[in-house]
């Protein structure tokens, strides 16, 4: 593998970069060299937090360009539209969306309107056709009371799918260096769910 | 905190953000004395800083603002001890009196100042300033990394250059190199002194004249004997230098990344200049490097620096070369490797082999809703703001400064009328007051109060004008990630000290109506503001109300409950002043009911207060989950 790069993408709050720092952990234990690039700051209050990662041989820029994204993950449907042009068919990219709407303060307030989670769907596959939806976080809060530990979910869902090309090893031993010793175990328990869960959602579903 | 920042295992690689590469740099080359002011995209330096400060047997400190932290600097390096001063670009604005003086008078022990620019204002509110200038306009050498490992080497490597020719050195970031990670081979930690020795020597540490005009000399003298190590050292270095190319690159920064990307997509090989030590220039270099070529192209985000200097370089040893630069690539925003690419094509011809262009036209068609920046969930300036509109009426002039609540000037809020700089709220709406009859409120943070807010208070007190200033104190300087201040009693070590409190602060500059309110108790906030804002006087409230965020985050530690509030959708008689003028985020709508998002609900009880159908309530504790 020359390269693989990511977009992890949701809205502040949401664990963008603790699973951006997991994963670049992981692709460092798995031999790779690695670049990230995040936003801290105005950027951050319940703003848009799109986040970069690119790992292998040797990696230059820390920023993914457009088209170029092999996976994007985003932990909420607007945000994957937003970072859409991120992927392409002609990357192969796979779009992996958390059904689970934070609606922006610009929709009330200036009249936008937010697309139908169908009409999100059908314009992702404009860009790439290989559009995965879950239920991430309503799965996880029925689990373990609150949506907090979604962004582990989605980790867990995409290596056990080989979405991401990091061994599980490598991510579990990321996800102890990163994530703090008592959120641990309720972590594991979340990712190990990610892994087991084969339920997506169609289109005709929204 | 970041694991392993503190190792001593030399060779070993771990990853780290620019700004932590930093500091390991400083660690690495003996540093003893750290200050800063907090502004992003720098606050992690001061941050990580904090967190290690003790285990690492170093001193560091949130000094009141840059200046002050620059001269806390220059104090430690004057006394022998290796010091580090971090700062965002405008706070070198603030810092630079001192600083243009600094590089006259040059330091003792090393002293490195890290600025750290932000190309397309990621995180900044007033101009995409170009902090080279700065290296110019005072002669300061300036080191300008493109990732974290260079971040970490190119510290140690200034701290070399300012011990030796005892001069000031720049280490000059942008948000993509400041907040960007990768891999960072370590080396060894050098244990620094953190206690020197400050040998009396005014001949040296003065400004006067004539011996100004001798350390401008002496100064300009050093600038060439630097320049040497410029055309020398490794860090300006030629990629592809073999290769035979019509075309030659100029690079200096994060965007050398992106030009090796471009090259690596476009497939073709370009030999690169990558230029490091950029202050000053290896002039010599350029110009070996420049003559071999047809064309050039300087690639640098913002201004034309390497550009002009390559025009001027040019005229001796290579006229007729065709120099590209700002012609094809922009001026203002940041840069990215689509940017690099549009730019290497047109002069090359090459394209990708992907095409974006149906891609592209799609991306444009889409109407993706904005999700601007909120004042989250139970901030105490919304009701603050809140209560502003209804106490002063929105004819009021609302005066805005540097914080969380310049969120204030986007809707539904509307309380920012005009936004500069760190404290300029006092300094402008004291010159309205004298020249117009209108009620003006000037707007400004306790962080921000102490950076630059005391004299602007005293102006208005000592110059006579009467608007009221409400000081939003919610505990911390919370936009740049919760550093403490002077009013919250902690330093930067964690050690406990005096709390200077804004309200005492107000009085003994003989304000004579200060008033405390709690922001969340609404009927308060709106009384005192409809009585001060009447005043032949200038008047102070003190906003007082911990961040949300924080509030949040200690109850969540401590096990505490927090309330839920839920909208009783029988007396719900949906005028959504909830949702449309109130403006929580975390209220939305489903069908034609409004509803509260149990999720983000932090239950400060604010809306519950505001709504006119008393529609709003309470309904027992919610147990903040552990994560």
């Amino acid at each position: 593998m020359k390269e693989f790069n990511m977009i992890t993408i949701g809205v502040g709050g949401q664990g963008i970069l603790t699973m951006m720092r997991i994963i670049a952990e992981s692709a460092l234990k798995q031999g790779y060299d690695v670049k990230t690039s995040e936003l801290h700051g105005l950027a951050q209050r319940g703003g848009s937090v799109p986040c970069h990662i690119r790992f292998g041989k040797k990696i230059y820029s820390p920023l993914v360009m457009e088209g170029e994204a092999h996976l994007i993950i985003a932990l909420e449907p607007l945000e994957a539209l937003r970072a859409c042009y991120f992927g392409s068919n002609q990357n192969d990219t796979t779009f992996l969306v958390n059904n689970y709407k934070i609606i922006p303060i610009s929709v009330p307030i200036m009249k936008e309107k937010y697309p139908s989670l169908n009409k999100i769907f059908e314009n992702l596959k404009h860009f790439s056709s290989k559009v995965i939806v879950i239920n991430a976080s309503e799965i996880v809060k029925k689990e373990i009371g609150s949506i907090t530990p979604t962004n582990i979910y989605m980790l867990g869902y995409a290596i056990s799918k080989d979405l991401i090309p990091l061994k599980r090893e490598f991510i579990l031993e990321g996800i102890e260096e990163i994530i703090p010793e008592k959120y641990l175990d309720v972590n594991i328990r979340v990712f190990e769910l990610g892994e087991s869960t084969t339920q997506t959602l169609s289109q005709d579903e929204f | 905190m970041v694991k392993n920042l503190l190792s001593d295992e030399k060779g070993k690689k771990i990853i780290l953000m620019g700004n932590e590469a930093i500091v390991r740099g400083a660690l690495e080359s003996g540093i003893g004395f750290a200050s800063t002011y907090p502004g992003t995209p720098s606050s992690e330096i001061g941050d990580t800083f904090s967190e290690i400060a003790r285990d690492a047997g170093i001193y560091f400190e949130y000094s009141t603002n840059e200046k002050v932290a620059l001269e806390a600097a220059m104090g430690a390096c004057f006394s022998g001890v290796r010091s580090m001063v971090s700062m965002k670009h405008f706070g070198v604005n603030v810092a630079s009196d001192s600083l243009l003086a600094l590089a006259y008078v040059g330091t003792n022990a090393g002293m490195i100042v890290v600025v750290a620019d932000d190309p397309n204002c990621w995180s900044s509110a007033q101009s995409e300033q170009d902090t080279r200038y700065y290296a110019r306009l005072g002669h300061i050498p300036m080191l300008e990394p493109s990732d974290p490992q260079e971040c970490k080497d190119f510290v140690k490597i200034a701290f070399n250059i300012s011990e030796k020719f005892k001069v000031p050195v720049f280490i000059r970031t942008t948000t993509r190199v400041s907040h960007g990670r990768g891999i960072v081979k370590l080396g060894k930690i050098m244990k620094g002194k953190t206690k020197g020795f400050f040998k009396k020597d005014l001949k040296k540490f003065n400004s006067l004249p004539p011996h100004t005009m001798r350390m401008h000399e002496e100064i300009l003298q050093k600038i060439e004997k630097i320049r040497k190590i410029s055309e020398k050292t490794k860090i300006n270095l030629v990629v592809n230098p073999r290769v035979k190319s019509k075309l030659g690159i100029i690079v200096s920064g994060v965007s050398f990344g992106y030009a090796m990307d471009a090259m690596d997509d476009l497939n073709i090989k370009i030999p690169a200049l990558k230029l490091s030590l950029t202050y000053p220039l290896p002039e010599k270099k350029i110009k070996n490097f420049i003559k071999k070529f047809k064309s050039i192209l300087v690639i640098e985000e913002l201004e034309p620096i390497l550009e002009e200097a390559v025009h001027r370089l040019a005229k001796d040893v290579n006229p007729k070369l065709k120099i590209f630069g700002k012609d094809y690539l922009p001026k203002s925003g940041e840069y990215d490797e689509e940017i690099v690419i549009s730019a290497v094509g047109k002069i090359t011809g090459k394209k990708l082999k992907m095409s974006l262009e149906y891609h592209s036209r799609k991306y444009k068609e889409l109407k993706i809703p904005k999700r601007l920046p909120v004042l989250c969930p139970g901030c105490p300036h919304r009701a603050t703001f809140w209560a502003a509109k209804v106490g002063a009426g929105t004819n009021t002039i609302f005066g805005g400064d540097v914080g969380c609540y310049i969120l204030g000037m986007f809707p539904p809020y509307n309380t920012q009328d005009f936004i500069f700089s760190m404290g300029a709220s006092e300094g402008i709406i004291h010159g309205i007051k004298k020249t117009t009859y209108q009620k003006a409120i000037a707007f400004i943070g306790d962080s921000t109060f102490f950076h630059a807010g005391m004299p602007g208070l005293v102006n208005i007190v000592y110059n006579r004008s009467n608007p009221l200033v409400i000081v939003l104190d919610n505990r911390i300087t919370a936009m740049t990630g919760h550093q403490p201040h002077p009013g919250v009693g902690i330093t930067g070590m964690g050690k406990k000290t005096k709390e200077i409190r804004i309200e005492d602060v107000a009085k003994a500059c003989k304000v004579k109506h200060v008033e405390v309110v709690d922001p969340f108790n609404v009927k308060k906030m709106i009384k005192t503001i409809r009585k001060l804002i009447r005043s032949d006087e200038i008047s102070v409230i003190v906003a007082k109300r911990e961040c949300q965020l924080l509030a949040v985050r200690k109850k969540r530690k401590a096990g505490i409950k927090i309330p839920r509030y839920e909208i009783n959708q029988k007396k719900c008689r949906k005028c959504g002043l909830c949702l449309y003028n109130f403006g929580c985020p975390a209220f939305y709508q489903e069908g034609d009911k409004i509803m509260i998002d149990k999720n983000l609900c932090t239950g400060c009880g604010v809306c519950a207060q505001v709504c006119p159908n008393k529609a709003i309530r309470r309904i027992g504790i919610r147990k903040v989950k552990k994560k």
